[in-house]
């Protein structure tokens, strides 16, 4: 158990030192309302810079990451983080740039900026790119407010959004911000969107739909051109969510499947690094006809120097404060560079052809509920294992042992006991063989000895977390004694 | 095929694993794709670079910005040039917290989720507040957060924002309160450049208002009456949503003082590298009661089955993952890298460090401003501010001249606030951070005195 920093503390201990103001001093109630000056010192740690370096790398030590071992995450796309990105990002000439410099005075950035929009406007097939969102989700956000001012402006009063019962949480999520009802699809026997009930819940009211393609069950949706044409003929468009982009690279592009709008998660696809919960980011691409409505400002060019375009006045307004996470961009920037176009299209078939190899070596052991060729991840359910008297959640606390981050469990929520597996393709061969054999280890114990694997995990920093006492009581912040 | 030091997969491996799946090619494994939306699908993009030739490229990208050390800057504006203790790059570059996911799994996240657990911490010492959150991306959408909030909680539809917001945030709020059709009223300014009290008393005569929005210090620098606007916004039966900028509480009592209910703000004063405007964090926190309406995640602390204290992701049953459209909000991923930034940050500096911080960038601001002031033609209008003040210039001295001179003395001086507010002419928002050194601020000054002999005088 690592103490909180704020147990470490003792008054007195310095973590840095300040100069001096270096000019003559008034008194600040000279200013400012004396009853709103604090007098009091706020309840800070005070510890020394070495006790502050012990605390969180004895933190970090706690954290599994990509480069202690497999990180299966389904939907998550778990893939290397490398590293020449980071270090790009520690050029003063990047970092120490004031968002209200001069645009003569930041060419480079916005150059790069200017390139990495047309990137993924070719890779996704549409033809303007907002970098403004900061996440996948703020990027929904912003693609359905989108919608919305589309249909504002072509004076159509339409107030339902679709989407497939196997759809990420964030999309109804996202539509509901935008003063949407949601209305879901279901799924058919082949895990895709049921194209009769698709067709029974259009009408002149439904906006659009929200899909991932493939979906999250990893499976292409084959009757992509006939959503397409359904939505399209009543007037509605549709919104790709990008999650699961990795899997199609260079082998089809959403603007072709029909989709006017796309979110990319450069922290999936692109390689920029999750850091624990974000920063992400979550640029929007368009077709042509809805580029007026694109948050501002968007990266120009006039044929001489990059400048920041505001002049759009359909926009949707602001999203976010300034122009995007610039930092997270310039490292997608760099992996597209160092994959190039024949790269980009090799991770994803490697991508593909990984989750098969897993797919096909695991569904000896583990229910598989959909069959066929899947794309980047597929989904197993553990409902076997479940009546052998191990959940899901204990055969993934079981794999933690085996220093192996547990698949996304519990969703898509259309299947039972779901385990959602993606595997990525910057891992090896030995790698994912390594895994087949864990995976086929603990269905052994789990029919031979079920009550010793939900003791798991042992080999943890802590055991099995009661998540219930911390919703029931919820400590939220630490009071000091 | 491709050998790529990104792409383990060798010809053998493939084909190994292609005998397996029982396809002839990696071709096959897309074959439920439509062959039709297959073609034209060669991407035009650049060739692939070793790390070489990308170090090349971005190199040559660099030299086309600036070098921002030839400068002085006075920018702000709410992004601030500010003092990063070398503790924190060395931290955030280790990659158990840089590559690690959401903490979904706690077992084997307890480095991310108690690093959490003292940031929510430190966000409530910061505000006053009770209940903080796992970040957000900015201090702008946080706040517009705050503002959807309120109205889930009182149940009405209506906010009121002051004028002396920042102008982006402003922005944001417009556009996150279009999706719900929430509507916005905007609280005039007064010659003081605070939020006008008598106008606000008025707008809230009907009572159906969800929040008063204030920033403090504003974004003209100055701090507003912040006792008088939580009486009217309580009196009619609104949230109290204050914005702050976390360096000023070493100087300014935290909202909660003052009856906030809810407090929002932007991180990236807290050890986050400006990088073009981002990314940093907001943050956001509240009293106790209204904790189940908050957005975002929530870390909490608990046992494990050993009985040993141990931290996991809580209160989920607000977040889309569970609730999808009756979520509190979309969010998902967060800021949470930049927010341990600003944990480390609040650690190494400690309460002694923030009172310094914030009585250095306090004092040489004042007294910088005192020196303009005494420079013919140059008028400082108010001296009720923290670090960031109004500077009017000289009536014959138009600002994008005096933006063009200053540059030439490679001063970056503060941003033009006619942009923003029409009733400012020749007005210049000036920013003193403890990132500009006496011998900068002579040198400012030095500079506005040759422009009087030039632009004043003659």
């Amino acid at each position: 158990m690592t103490k909180l920093i704020f147990e470490k503390s003792e008054q007195g201990r310095r973590g840095c030192l300040l100069p001096e103001a270096g000019v003559p001093e008034i008194d600040p109630d000279s200013a400012i309302d004396s009853s709103l000056l604090n007098e009091e010192e706020i309840c800070l740690p005070e510890t020394s810079e070495l006790e502050i370096m012990r605390h969180y790398v004895e933190l970090s030590n706690k954290n599994h990451c990509i480069e202690k071992g497999f990180y299966p995450l389904g939907s998550c796309t778990m893939k290397y983080n490398p590293k020449v990105n980071e270090s790009i990002c520690q050029l003063p000439r990047f970092k120490d740039l004031h968002p209200y410099l001069p645009v003569t005075f930041v060419q480079g950035t916005l150059e790069l900026m200017y390139e990495l929009q047309n990137f993924f406007a070719e890779i996704t097939g549409m033809d303007k790119v907002s970098l403004q969102p900061a996440a996948g989700s703020h990027g929904e956000f912003t693609g359905m407010l989108i919608v919305k001012a589309y249909f504002k402006n072509k004076g159509e009063e339409r107030t339902k959004v679709i989407v497939p019962d196997s759809a990420h949480g964030t999309n109804p999520a996202s539509a509901k911000m935008c003063g949407y009802e949601i209305l879901e699809v279901k799924s058919n026997d082949k895990g895709q969107v049921d194209i009769e009930k698709l067709e029974e819940l259009v009408d002149d009211k439904v906006a659009a739909i929200m899909l991932t393609n493939p979906n999250t069950l990893g499976i292409f949706e084959e009757n992509i051109q006939k959503i397409a044409e359904i939505m399209h003929k009543a007037g509605a468009l549709l919104y790709y969510d990008g999650a699961n982009l990795n899997a199609i690279m260079g082998i089809v592009k959403p603007g072709d499947m029909g989709f006017d709008i796309v979110h990319i998660n450069t922290h999936k696809t692109f390689s920029t690094p999750h850091g624990g919960g974000g920063p992400g980011s979550g640029p929007v691409a368009v077709k042509d006809y809805l580029s007026d409505f694109l948050p501002v400002p968007t990266i120009d060019f006039d044929g001489e120097s990059f400048f920041l375009k505001y002049d759009t006045p359909l926009t949707i307004g602001k999203v976010r404060s300034f122009y995007g996470n610039v930092g997270v961009l310039l490292r997608a920037y760099t992996y597209v560079l160092a994959m190039g176009k024949n790269g980009l299209k090799q991770v994803s078939m490697d991508a593909v052809l990984n989750a098969n190899y897993l797919k096909e070596k695991l569904k000896t052991k583990f229910f598989l509920p959909y069959e066929g060729l899947c794309m980047h991840e597929f989904v197993l359910s553990g409902k076997i294992q479940k009546e052998q008297g191990v959940n899901t959640l204990g055969i993934a606390k079981r794999m933690m042992d085996f220093g192996i981050h547990p698949p996304t469990i519990y969703f898509p929520l259309i299947v039972p006991e779901a385990m959602m597996i993606e595997p990525t393709e910057t891992e090896s061969n030995e790698i994912l063989d390594n895994f087949i054999e864990i995976m086929e280890q603990i269905a052994k114990e789990i029919e031979e000895n079920p009550e010793e694997v939900l003791k798991s995990p042992h080999n943890t920093p802590v055991k099995k977390i009661d998540e219930v006492l911390a919703a029931k009581k919820p400590n939220v912040a630490y009071k000091k004694q | 095929m491709i050998y790529h030091n990104y792409l383990p997969n060798t010809d053998e491996s493939r084909q190994k694993m292609l005998d397996i799946i029982g396809v002839s090619s990696q071709e096959d494994l897309f074959k439920n794709i439509p062959v039709e939306l297959q073609k034209n699908t060669s991407l035009v993009l650049p060739e692939s670079h070793c790390e070489l030739e990308i170090q090349n490229r971005i190199l040559e990208l660099a030299q086309k910005n600036i070098w921002p050390g030839g400068y002085v800057s006075f920018l702000g504006a709410g992004c601030y040039n500010r003092y990063i203790p070398s503790v924190i790059d060395n931290i955030l570059s280790r990659v158990e917290f840089l590559t690690a996911y959401t903490p979904y799994q706690p077992e084997i996240s307890q480095g991310t989720l108690q690093a959490i657990y003292e940031f929510q911490t430190m966000i409530c010492n910061l505000t006053g507040m009770d209940v903080s959150n796992a970040s957000m991306y900015d201090g702008a959408t946080a706040t517009a957060e705050a503002i959807l909030m309120s109205c889930r909680i009182t149940k009405k539809n209506k906010t009121i924002v002051s004028r002396a917001l920042n102008p982006e945030t402003q922005d944001v709020i417009k556009t996150y309160l279009s999706g719900p059709d929430i509507d916005i009223i905007t609280a005039p300014i007064n010659e003081d450049s605070i939020t006008d009290i008598n106008n606000l008393f008025e707008l809230t005569a009907n009572k159906d208002i969800a929040s008063i929005v204030i920033q403090v210090p504003n974004f003209l620098g100055n701090i507003e009456e912040v006792r008088k606007i939580e009486q009217i916004a309580h009196n009619a039966g609104a949230l109290f949503v204050v914005i702050i900028d976390p360096i000023s509480v070493g100087m300014i009592k935290p909202p909660g003082a003052y009856g906030a209910d809810i407090v929002t703000g932007d991180g990236q004063s807290l050890g986050n590298n400006m990088m073009y405007g981002g990314p940093a964090f907001g943050f956001m926190a509240c009293r106790q009661k209204h904790m189940r309406n908050m957005p975002g995640r929530i870390v909490g602390s608990s046992l494990d089955s050993d009985g040993n204290t141990a931290y996991t992701l809580t209160l989920q049953t607000r977040e889309q993952h569970i609730r999808r459209d009756k979520a509190t909000s979309n969010i998902c991923t967060n800021h949470s890298l930049c927010a341990l930034a600003g944990s480390i940050y609040l650690s190494i500096i400690g309460p002694k460090g923030l009172k310094e911080i914030a009585n250095i960038c306090f004092q040489r601001a004042h007294f910088l401003a005192s020196k303009i002031s005494e420079i013919e033609g140059f008028k400082i209008p108010h001296d009720n501010f923290f670090n960031e003040f109004i500077m009017i210039l000289p009536d014959n001295l138009s600002v994008d001249v005096f933006n063009k001179e200053m540059l030439d003395r490679k001063i970056i001086p503060g941003i033009n606030l006619n942009s923003y507010y029409h009733e400012l002419p020749g007005a210049i928002l000036i920013s003193v951070t403890e990132k500009n050194k006496p011998v900068d601020l002579y040198l400012f000054l030095s500079a506005l005195r040759e422009l009087v002999e030039e632009y004043v005088l003659n």
